[in-house]
């Protein structure tokens, strides 16, 4: 299952509440302003490193680079491209947005 | 495989309708099929030809109309929320009474049933919203 | 209505009500959806449990009160509603400040439940 994350973690909880219900195993993508729970030395960089033992995470290239945080994506973050977004919407059975 | 976009936002104000295009033209480049891209909440607000976005700027909905022109791609506005916001196309003025229409070439606007039978239709149905 | 295929569909409803127009709206996909004869399920998680409060009154507002409605849904034969167990706690509810049955779940048991969904709509 693909879960996209498209809040900013410091404004909302939808990266919390996608991690407390996706199963191990699964990719959780992060787009639009979700893509800032992605870097580095934050406040929830901890929380996302350590979700990075059970899930595969991956940011939004595109909107990465648009927001001016390329050089701070944490390491262990897969970057894809819309081309990419669309490969992982594919290999899963199903997408669930966390809005 | 076969996908149904439902877009939940309007143009401008809100990423998703960005995101919807670009993960459904990346989509086709691939060769998948959009089975149907479905308007909803402010996300009818898509469909109106009266936008005039300043010339630097991308037109969200002349870039819909042309992606569905040159993929032959269904464009649904759904009709209850459309009718709270001021999307008509000639028949919905008619029938409400109203003076003008304003949808925009290649939308259609049809009831909610036709995100349902995406869902059931498509593969995948992908959500894009706030 | 539709015969033939039969698919599992999960709204998943994360939103107040009143405050932004997602709760009204999903709950008209809801009930078209009931036409299609799916299996449907909602889930109500974060904010969206506040859809489901008890003592909703306009009586001082001119907002709809769009809560009957969720009493309706079984006649609809919409009866599988999910309700997360730490959404609740944390926001001071329990099942007796909700308007109909639901069955309270815990996160675990709602990531088991999305696991065998085919189709998310989410609000």
């Amino acid at each position: 299952m693909l879960h996209t994350v498209n809040k900013s973690p410091f404004e909302k909880n939808s990266l919390d509440t996608c991690l407390a219900h996706a199963k191990e195993g699964s990719a959780i993508l992060l787009i639009e302003d979700g893509v800032y729970g992605a870097t580095k030395g934050t406040a929830v960089s901890n929380k996302v490193q350590e979700a990075m033992s059970k899930f595969t995470v991956y940011a939004l290239e595109p909107d990465v680079k648009l927001r001016g945080v390329a050089d701070k994506v944490m390491d262990g973050v897969k970057l894809v491209d819309y081309a990419g977004f669309v490969d992982l919407a594919v290999e899963n059975d199903k997408v669930q947005a966390w809005l | 495989m076969k996908f149904t976009v439902q877009v939940n936002e309007g143009p401008y104000q809100h990423q998703a309708s960005d995101s919807a295009y670009l993960f459904a033209k990346a989509a086709l480049e691939k060769g998948h099929e959009i089975y149907r891209i479905f308007f909803y909440h402010d996300g009818v607000n898509n469909g109106t030809r009266l936008t005039k976005p300043p010339q630097d700027d991308r037109n969200i909905v002349n870039r819909w109309s042309e992606l569905a022109e040159q993929h032959n791609l269904d464009l649904v506005i759904c009709v209850a929320a459309a009718q709270r916001r001021g999307i008509a196309d000639a028949d919905e003025a008619k029938r409400n009474g109203k003076d003008a229409d304003n949808i925009a070439p290649g939308f259609r606007i049809s009831g909610l049933g036709q995100l349902i039978e995406g869902g059931i239709q498509s593969d995948r149905l992908v959500v894009f919203g706030d | 209505m539709m015969g033939g295929e039969v698919k599992k569909f999960l709204y998943m409803n994360r939103k107040a009500p009143y405050g932004t127009v997602y709760a009204l709206e999903s709950l008209e996909v809801v009930l078209i959806g009931a036409a299609f004869e799916q299996d449907v399920t909602l889930v109500f998680l974060d904010d969206g449990v506040y859809q489901l409060i008890k003592g909703q009154d306009n009586s001082d507002s001119e907002m709809k009160n769009f809560s009957p409605t969720y009493r309706a849904l079984e006649m609809y034969d919409v009866e599988k509603l999910y309700v997360g167990k730490e959404a609740l706690e944390m926001r001071g509810l329990t099942e007796e400040d909700l308007l109909v049955d639901v069955e309270v779940k815990t996160a675990d048991e709602i990531r088991d439940l999305m696991e065998e969904m085919d189709v998310v709509l989410s609000f």
